[in-house]
Order: structure tokens, then C-alpha cells, then sequence
């Protein structure tokens, strides 16, 4: 029927195996993988554009009529997201290709790349809850071992509280869907969103709703369950922190916003709330978390949690406007918190070192590096005419909209924060002289692997922040699909959803 | 026998949570496994208990007649355990890694990430 879905699961999957075929070859390897994501990124934009032309797709596999058979479903959200991961792997496979060293590659870095990047889109394209877990295992699988692939002791102790971390998120999630399904006797989530409405004890299926917001606020790192993060993400090498930070923890937040805006609406007062408050909390201590680092990456990664928390926030305001800020700031972040990491690679490929306070001068030898920074670390903190600022005026006018003024007045802090504590970055890594009056060594070999991606998604930030408007449409009408969970049902279950 | 079960998901949850808590990586992994088969026990049990016959259709006709055990939940679980086991081996591994690399089987010393 619609095979176009089935693409950006399959191919990561051929590609991953087809790379352990030729396991003794990296060479080949490079070549597969870069192939493969360029493919992939080609097939999400036509997805992507199917899905604005056309509608809500949706496939049955297996020759199973919904509900029992394995849904795939791309509405507008999960499209976007699909297209996002695109460009960020096609550019961190490049970037890969100029920074990983020999022994990970040789150990299966490119494998498990690949099927990492298929279960990030298998969670983005599934329509059934259970088959969502099972791409979540799989992400998380290939991510253990990508995290701790080199063995290195702070890779291996951070390795230790993610895995703990994330096993305990899936047994919550398991549980949960386990009495999910007692519940209501379904597991495809068209159905569940018909079904949900009138089960008979109302007070469980909230019970249920907070039990899936753990399991998933420990996957995508909200307030208090965040603490993981920063202590792991930091520890691999910049290639597998970059799209660590940049897409996994947004798969987390992917699942809260596709669960509670389909599944969980019967008490929308009470369970909002709480993601509201949980999201303005999560914003606010990110970002004093990150004030007080000096450690480049860690200190991005605090940055992380901070932005998760104007996502979740967005979920909370509830409104049109506000979800489709939430889609728009998601995919703002993932582009420029990546590129925020791959920059930080470049100060360490010059000085060997992420320590703020040992770093110094880069501006000076290397204007560009310093420019390209800028506009990433500028776009983050929400500075016009940038992709940031867009996302933020968006969430912030849907905040005055239905006058949450606290947390609007929070958001903006948290901005300014953002923005001090880039400027320390900025200060300590780029304008002030080293500390040991040396001078900045000169860029070696194979700078342009490196380069080539970090100005294609800072080219990124730019264009979604002078040019926001077609992007704007897109996020709005994933807004509005979000809201309305008539359209997906119906084009999951077919005229029956009609009725 | 739901109530009996509800008891013994308890213990599984409760020695789980309790043996994450403990400071050694080992029991911390056998905190996980008991996790994980509490988790796998819940669905089994919610999905609701019966001795009726499995779900197979006799010879000669055409639809199941009368009361059947569900199987989708023990598809569930099936896929759940098979999920379970491989990750808790390669958490195995990885203890065991990280025991010969830091020295120290104590999370409590486990701090080279942390400032």
C-alpha cells in the first residue's frame, strides 16, 4: 500500500546490518552510512511533503485491519520530527567521518549508529503504544553501547546511571501499558483514544496518565528525574554526544506530547497542570544548573534539560498556538543544541581539552569558529532574527494567551540566563587570551568534515529564524492535528473511526 | 490467586527499589531484574487471569466458542523478558567493565562524572 512510511525504519536497518556484513571493512562502512543517511534524509523530506499535501498517512502492516494489526502512522508532528532527524544524522555522520577514532569505528560505531537511528524513527512513526516501548529498547540498547563503546572510566561510570536510569523508565512504561491494555483492552492508540473516553473508573486512568508522565520524564529528563543526563551525556566522544543531546532526550518528550495529547484528556485540568508546573521547574533548574559549570559539554548538557522544559511547558499551555511553538522550538533545539556540541569538538580537536577555564583565545585565531558559535549559542538564548527567538515569542504569546504570567515571567529569566551563560562560554573559550600564553594551535587535517556540518545547521538556525514563516506553517498545522485526535483516528482506523 | 499475585508483584517492586538503592553495581543489577519481573508479572496479572482453554480454534469450525485465555498479554511479556534479558547481560558487562576500569565496585566512589 503506502510503503513511503516503512522507509525510515527499513533503511537505517538494512544499512546497519548490510555494515556488519562488511564488519572487517570500515571503509565500507563510511561509505554505507554516509549513503544510507543521505537516502534517509531524501526519503523524510518526501515523506514530509506527502504528509502536508496529502494528509495524516497511515499504513497497516502485516495485512491486518486496525486495531490488530501493526500500525504506522505519520501525521504532520511525527513527519517533522522524521525530517529533523534527517539532517541531523546525515550531518553527524559527516562529522563522524572527520572526528572518530579508529578503534570505535572498528568496533562497530557505524552498526550502531544506524539502528539507533532506526528506533529513533520506529518511536516517531509507530501508532501502537506497545510497539512504542519496543522501539524505545531498541534506541536505548544501541545507545548503551554507543555510550560506553571505548571504555574510557567516565564513559563507563556515566554509562552505569544512564542504563540504571532508562531500565527503570521501561519497567514504569512496561507497567504501565500492561494495565493500559487491562484497562481497555487495546493497545493501538487511535483506539485507545476512542476507547479511554468511557472506561468506567475514570480516577485510574489519570493514575495511568502520571505513570506514563515518570516513565517518559525520565526518558526525556524533566524535573526531578533528570539527573542522569549530566552526568552521562557528557562523556562520549562529541559525534555520539551530539545526537544524544541533540535527538534522544526529544524522542522522550516526542512520547509525552503524542500520549497526552491523544490517550490521557479525560482530566486534562489536573494532568496539564502538573506537566506545566513540571515544565517551568525543569526550565528554571536547568539553567542554574548550567550557570555554575565549567566544563563545556556539561555545561550544554544542563542546557538540555533547560530546553526540555519550554517543550513541556508548551504541552501544558494545551492551546493551538502553544503546541505548535512546542513543534517549532523542538526542531529549533535539536539543530542548534547539535550544533552547540560539534563546536565544542572543535575547541577540543585544537586544545584537547572541554575545561572552560583552560581554553582561551579562539577568536582570535579562528574569527569564524568564534562566528559560528555565536550563532548557534545566540539562536539557543533566543536573540532576533534568529530560529531561537521565533520558538520562544511563539510559546511566551501562547503563555499571555491564557495568562500563565509566572511561568511566562520564568521563561524569560531562564532566556537571560541562557544567554549569561553562553556568554561565559563565549568569554572563557573564544575571547580571553590562554591561560598558559601560548598560541592557539593551527587546525590540522580534515577540518572541512568538521566545519562543513556545523555551518550547515548554523545556515539552519539562520534560515528558520529570517525565514520562520513556512516553517511556522508546518509546526502549525502539526499544532492542529495534535489537538484535533479526530483526523488520526480516522486515518488509522478508517471509516469505523468515523463513527 | 489475583490477590496472592498482587503480593508477590509488591515484594518484586519493593526488594527491586530496595536493592537499587544499595551502593554495590551487582545489587544495583539485581535490583533491575527484580524490576523488571515485577513489571512483567503486573501485565500478566491485569490482563486479568483465567483457566480457560487457549485460543485456538477446535477442527471443523469456523469461530472460538465460549471463554479463552487472552494471549496478546503473554505476547507482551514474552517480548518484554526476551527485551529484559539482553539488556540486563550487557548491564552484567558493563558493571563488570566498569568494576575492572574504576577499581571499585561502590557507586558512592563513582564521582569522575559528577563535577
Amino acid at each position: 500500500m503506502n510503503s513511503l512510511i516503512v522507509l525510515p525504519i527499513l533503511l537505517p536497518l538494512l544499512v546497519g546490518a548490510s555494515c556488519v556484513v562488511v564488519w572487517r571493512y570500515v571503509a565500507a562502512q563510511r561509505i554505507l552510512t554516509l549513503a544510507g543517511s543521505i537516502v534517509y534524509l531524501a526519503v523524510a523530506v518526501v515523506l514530509l511533503e506527502r504528509v502536508a499535501s496529502e494528509g495524516i498517512q497511515a499504513v497497516q502492516k502485516g495485512a491486518w485491519i486496525a486495531p490488530f494489526g501493526i500500525t504506522l502512522v505519520a501525521d504532520m508532528f511525527s513527519a517533522v520530527m522524521v525530517a529533523t532527524t534527517g539532517v541531523v544524522t546525515l550531518v553527524i555522520v559527516v562529522y563522524s567521518l572527520g572526528t572518530m577514532d579508529r578503534a570505535r569505528e572498528a568496533w562497530g560505531y557505524y552498526p550502531l549508529f544506524n539502528i539507533l537511528i532506526m528506533g529513533v524513527s520506529g518511536a516517531f512513526l509507530t501508532g501502537d503504544i506497545f510497539n512504542l516501548f519496543v522501539w524505545f529498547e531498541v534506541l536505548l540498547i544501541s545507545s548503551f553501547v554507543l555510550l560506553a563503546l571505548g571504555g574510557e572510566r567516565a564513559q563507563l561510570e556515566g554509562a552505569i546511571k544512564y542504563v540504571t536510569l532508562n531500565l527503570v523508565a521501561s519497567a514504569f512504561f512496561l507497567a504501565a501499558v500492561g494495565i493500559l491494555y487491562a484497562m481497555a483492552g487495546s493497545l493501538n492508540m487511535a483506539d485507545l483514544s476512542q476507547r479511554l473516553g468511557d472506561v468506567a473508573q475514570p480516577g485510574l486512568v489519570t493514575t495511568l496518565a502520571i505513570l506514563f508522565l515518570v516513565a517518559f520524564g525520565i526518558k526525556g529528563a524533566i524535573f526531578p528525574l533528570f539527573f542522569w543526563l549530566p552526568a552521562s551525556y557528557h562523556t562520549p566522544p562529541v559525534a555520539v554526544s551530539a545526537i544524544f543531546g541533540g535527538l534522544l532526550t526529544k524522542v522522550g518528550v516526542y512520547a509525552l506530547i503524542r500520549v497526552f495529547t491523544l490517550l490521557f484528556l479525560n482530566n486534562v485540568d489536573y494532568t496539564h497542570t502538573i506537566i506545566l508546573w513540571a515544565g517551568g521547574i525543569t526550565m528554571v533548574t536547568g539553567v542554574l544548573g548550567a550557570v555554575a559549570q565549567y566544563e563545556f559539554r556539561r555545561l550544554l548538557s544542563f542546557h538540555i534539560v533547560s530546553q526540555i522544559g519550554y517543550m513541556v511547558m508548551g504541552l501544558g499551555f494545551f492551546t493551538p498556538l502553544a503546541l505548535a511553538g512546542t513543534v517549532f522550538f523542538i526542531v529549533h533545539n535539536i539543530f542548534v543544541k547539535t550544533n552547540l556540541f560539534l563546536v565544542s569538538g572543535v575547541s577540543h580537536r585544537l586544545h584537547g581539552t572541554y575545561d572552560l577555564k583552560k581554553l582561551g583565545g579562539l577568536y582570535r585565531a579562528h574569527p569564524w569558529i568564534g562566528m559560528l558559535f555565536l550563532l548557534s549559542a545566540l539562536s539557543l538564548a533566543g536573540v532576533p532574527p534568529l530560529s531561537g527567538f521565533f520558538g520562544k515569542l511563539v510559546l511566551i504569546k501562547a503563555g499571555l494567551g491564557i495568562e500563565q504570567f509566572v511561568l511566562v515571567a520564568a521563561a524569560l529569566g531562564v532566556s537571560l540566563l541562557t544567554l549569561f551563560s553562553m556568554t561565559k562560554i563565549w568569554a572563557e573559550a573564544f575571547w580571553k587570551p590562554l591561560p598558559d600564553g601560548t598560541a592557539v594551535k593551527a587546525p590540522g587535517g580534515g577540518m572541512a568534515l568538521l566545519l562543513g556540518p556545523i555551518v550547515t545547521l548554523a545556515v539552519l538556525a539562520v534560515v528558520m529564524g529570517v525565514a520562520a514563516g513556512p516553517f511556522f506553517a508546518l509546526a502549525q498545522q502539526a499544532g492542529e492535528q495534535l489537538l484535533n485526535p479526530e483526523s488520526y483516528i480516522r486515518a488509522v482506523l478508517g471509516a469505523r473511526g468515523g463513527s | 490467586m489475583e490477590a496472592l499475585l498482587a503480593i508477590v508483584i509488591g515484594v518484586l517492586y519493593a526488594s527491586g527499589v530496595y536493592m537499587l538503592m544499595r551502593r554495590s553495581i551487582v545489587k544495583l543489577i539485581i535490583g533491575l531484574a527484580l524490576l523488571a519481573h515485577g513489571a512483567s508479572l503486573l501485565v500478566f496479572t491485569a490482563a486479568g487471569l483465567t483457566r480457560a482453554v487457549p485460543p485456538v480454534i477446535p477442527f471443523g469450525e469456523k469461530a472460538i466458542t465460549g471463554t479463552v485465555a487472552d494471549p496478546l498479554p503473554q505476547a507482551l511479556i514474552l517480548t518484554a523478558i526476551v527485551i529484559s534479558f539482553g539488556v540486563q547481560a550487557f548491564a552484567m558487562v558493563l558493571a563488570y567493565r566498569a568494576y575492572q576500569t574504576v577499581g571499585t565496585d561502590d557507586l558512592d566512589d563513582m564521582k569522575a562524572t559528577d563535577t
